[in-house]
């Protein structure tokens, strides 16, 4: 219904890339929380990179779709890699694409779409958390530029990015309005990442502090018009969004799948526990609720190709829905596994712990509910 | 009918609570992440007696009733769910099947050391091929001359590292199936007995869990407990007892969590307020208090029933376990919501007490086992 030809061929595609390349070394990533600087070329090389973007400034000018079972695909397999991927592209490419200037996309995008770099967005402050508004970081107009201070945590590739996007005030008003969004590479003077997080999951996904101490960005950094920050960002997000739900969604599947062949190998009382109605309903459950989370997300990923408009509550609702589907899912897989389930020979425990992430990150799950509330409260009147 | 612990009960309680809160809440963190727990806490829990809770006072034990047990594990659950899983399985399974069903001789040679947990004891009854189906064990005991020669293997064996017997059920009647089982004590040192690595779990780390494999083991035939074949009856007499330690653990996880979750509501600000102002977190804890309610209700009167009852209150004690573990999984998800980011880094509790609370609905019978014991003892009166 959503997806053509292409589409049914890419997943075929990426799903083998993600069970070859990235399947072995899932556990050590989860476990060493690593993310290994091959695998960051093997990313680039398939084409992972630059999913968002023309091929003028690198990217492989693919529609959301395509980018949307790629994340699904390879969160299928593996969280770390999917959040690494939907933060690098959603979040870290798409901003400078679609808000930067020509001299700006050519400066800073060639680099992370085939350059083997990543890109982070650093939005979260520990103060400024649901209420993104509230940023504190802030950006001094001085001669030639601005002289940056502040803080910013769990900013996603923190550690591993070439480039990052960040959001600061660039006016003491108490307003919106008063938030801009630069852009920075990695090792600039005053520009520091804090030690990695220690993670419940997606624990291969490199998770830091930022800090700006003094830390001067010129004038041509400044993404768009000052003042238009909160704005970028929330189109930022609606995309965002989208890509938290594939990831969820992969998870989700990834974990049905595993509890679909483990409950038709395991016997007990004699025959195999997928002929108990207990555990066979439960994988109907499972089934359907990822049906109804993948309709949602393609939905919204639909929207966004369609180009005909904001789709802000659709993505709210695709990325609410498919992170709580996947918390679900999950915990059952791991349920009708039993202890096996607990321990670390299947991957569903770790898809647990990663799909956790999903019910929180670009946007609580309290914080989609505000969203579409107010959304839905203007549409009748 | 009264609704209030007994004096003992709260004595129990008080002191539990206290050791929590000093000893184990100060290096939970640190148990968890070096998945192990310092001798000296064991030692310490010997000397106050939590060796041999429910054992008589000239063994060196304490006497309780099930229910100030329940109230001391709830509290030690509360503090670090991987030491008090331990202790469960040792009180209950160990210490009990040698206390109910051993010889004098038994009884002498080891309870005193059990009970002052000198002999730190582990229960071996599930196999690989053998979990929910716990009648269809393969392990094999033969006897030779006056031994049992043990071959098999035990999974998911808590406190395998740690313990100094073994309470091993293996077939000493092939063909007999469930009525073909017996029930032994095996000392740690005795030849044969193997260790495999330690199970790498996603929660309660602390806990050493692996498994047990028997190569041409040789038992003395006074190590035998109960009759020959009645192994069975043996570990089903042992069910209740294990299951009611679970329940308590899943309202001590999620006591837990709540009173995390209510502290961080209260001190965390969004919006210029804190968040327990807005009516989502509210009702939010206001369900997780109600539940845990619930739980804490089902298991006292579940533990006041099983003196009173003895195995008549199976029902009872299933159904503590399963709402006490479906509770404790619901509670300590949002807790980790309401904790946002900080929820899913190891420097806040809920972290821990997520990944913990998952195990609660598996071991001692899965969720799934809990319903069928339900279901069965519905039609008796």
């Amino acid at each position: 219904m959503w997806t053509n030809e292409e589409h049914v061929k890419y997943r075929a595609r990426v799903r083998e890339f993600a069970e070859g390349e990235i399947g072995p070394i899932t556990r050590k990533i989860d476990r060493d929380q690593i993310f290994p600087e091959e695998l960051v070329k093997n990313l680039c090389d398939f084409g992972l990179l630059g999913m968002v973007v023309d091929k003028k400034y690198g990217g492989t000018e693919i529609d959301m779709m395509t980018y949307i079972i790629a994340v699904e695909e390879v969160s299928r397999v593996c969280g770390s890699t999917g959040i690494t991927l939907a933060a690098h592209n959603s979040l870290g490419c798409w901003p400078i694409y679609a808000f930067g200037t020509e001299q700006q996309k050519q400066k800073y995008l060639p680099e992370i779409t085939t350059g083997e770099k990543l890109a982070a967005f650093g939005l979260t402050e520990p103060e400024a958390g649901s209420d993104a508004g509230g940023t504190k970081t802030f950006a001094e107009k001085i001669d030639g530029g601005f002289m940056v201070n502040g803080t910013k945590c769990w900013i996603t590739n923190a550690g591993v990015a070439s480039t990052f996007v960040f959001t600061a005030k660039t006016s003491h008003d108490p307003g919106v309005r008063s938030i801009s969004s630069f852009t920075i590479k990695a090792g600039a003077k005053g520009f520091s990442s804090g030690k990695k997080e220690n993670k419940m999951g997606l624990r291969g996904s490199d998770t830091r502090f930022l800090h700006f101490d003094d830390c001067f960005v010129p004038d041509d950094a400044l993404l768009g018009q000052q003042g238009e920050g909160f704005k970028q960002f929330m189109k930022t997000l609606d995309g965002g969004r989208i890509s938290i739900g594939a990831m969820a969604l992969g998870l989700a599947q990834g974990a049905y799948d595993v509890a679909v062949r483990y409950a038709k190998k395991r016997q007990q009382f004699g025959k195999p526990i997928s002929d108990f109605q207990a555990i066979g309903f439960k994988l109907a459950d499972m089934a359907t609720q990822i049906q109804a989370a993948r309709h949602l997300v393609y939905h919204s990923a639909y929207l966004k190709d369609e180009g005909k408009g904001r789709f802000t509550k659709e993505a709210a609702m695709a990325k609410l829905y498919a992170s709580e589907v996947g918390n679900w899912v999950t915990y059952a897989a791991i349920q009708i596994l039993g202890a096996e389930g607990f321990g670390d020979r299947y991957p569903v425990e770790r898809m647990y712990r990663d799909v956790k992430l999903c019910e929180i990150g670009e946007g609580t799950s309290e914080i989609q509910r505000i969203v579409i509330s107010r959304q839905l409260l203007k549409e009748i009147e | 009918m009264e609704f209030e612990l007994g004096e003992d009960q709260k004595l129990m309680q008080e002191a539990a609570r206290e050791f929590a809160e000093k000893k184990l809440m100060p290096i939970a963190e640190k148990m968890d992440e070096d998945e192990a727990v310092p001798a000296e806490i064991y030692k310490e829990l010997g000397e106050l007696g939590y060796f041999g809770m429910l054992l008589a006072e000239k063994y060196g034990g304490l006497d309780l009733d099930t229910l100030s047990y329940v109230c001391a594990m709830e509290e030690l659950a509360r503090g670090s769910a991987g030491v008090m899983i331990g202790l469960s399985v040792h009180n209950s399974l160990c210490c009990n099947a040698v206390y109910d069903w051993g010889s004098d001789y038994l009884k002498d040679k080891y309870l005193p050391g059990m009970a002052s947990g000198e002999l730190f004891g582990s229960y071996c009854l599930s196999e690989p091929g053998s979990g929910t189906d716990a009648g269809s064990l393969s392990c094999a005991a033969d006897e030779k001359g006056n031994k049992f020669v043990l071959n098999g293997t035990k999974s998911w064996i808590t406190s395998a590292g740690v313990a100094k017997v073994f309470i091993v059920f293996a077939l000493t009647d092939k063909a007999a199936g469930s009525k073909g089982i017996s029930c032994f004590i095996v000392d740690r040192n005795t030849p044969g007995l193997n260790l495999g690595a330690k199970e790498r779990k996603m929660g309660i780390k602390p806990s050493d869990t692996r498994e047990v494999s028997f190569v041409d083991c040789e038992v003395p035939k006074e190590n035998l407990i109960g009759e020959k074949n009645h192994g069975f009856k043996v570990a089903l007499s042992l069910l209740d007892g294990g299951r009611i330690g679970v329940a308590a653990q899943g309202v001590g996880i999620a006591q837990a969590s709540f009173e995390e979750a209510y502290k961080y509501a209260h001190e965390r600000e969004q919006f210029n307020q804190p968040i327990a102002n807005f009516q989502t977190i509210q009702f939010m804890l206001a369900d997780m208090a109600m539940k845990i309610e619930a739980a804490r209700l089902l298991t006292y009167s579940a533990a006041w029933k099983k003196d009173r009852l003895g195995r008549e209150a199976a029902r009872y004690i299933s159904m503590a376990k399963l709402f006490a573990s479906e509770t404790a999984n619901w509670v300590a998800n949002q807790a980790v919501q309401i904790h946002g980011g900080y929820g899913y880094v190891k420097e806040y509790a809920v972290e821990r007490y997520f990944r913990d609370a998952r195990v609660t609905e598996i071991y001692e019978g899965t969720s799934e086992a809990q319903r069928m014991v339900i279901f069965r003892s519905l039609g008796k009166k």
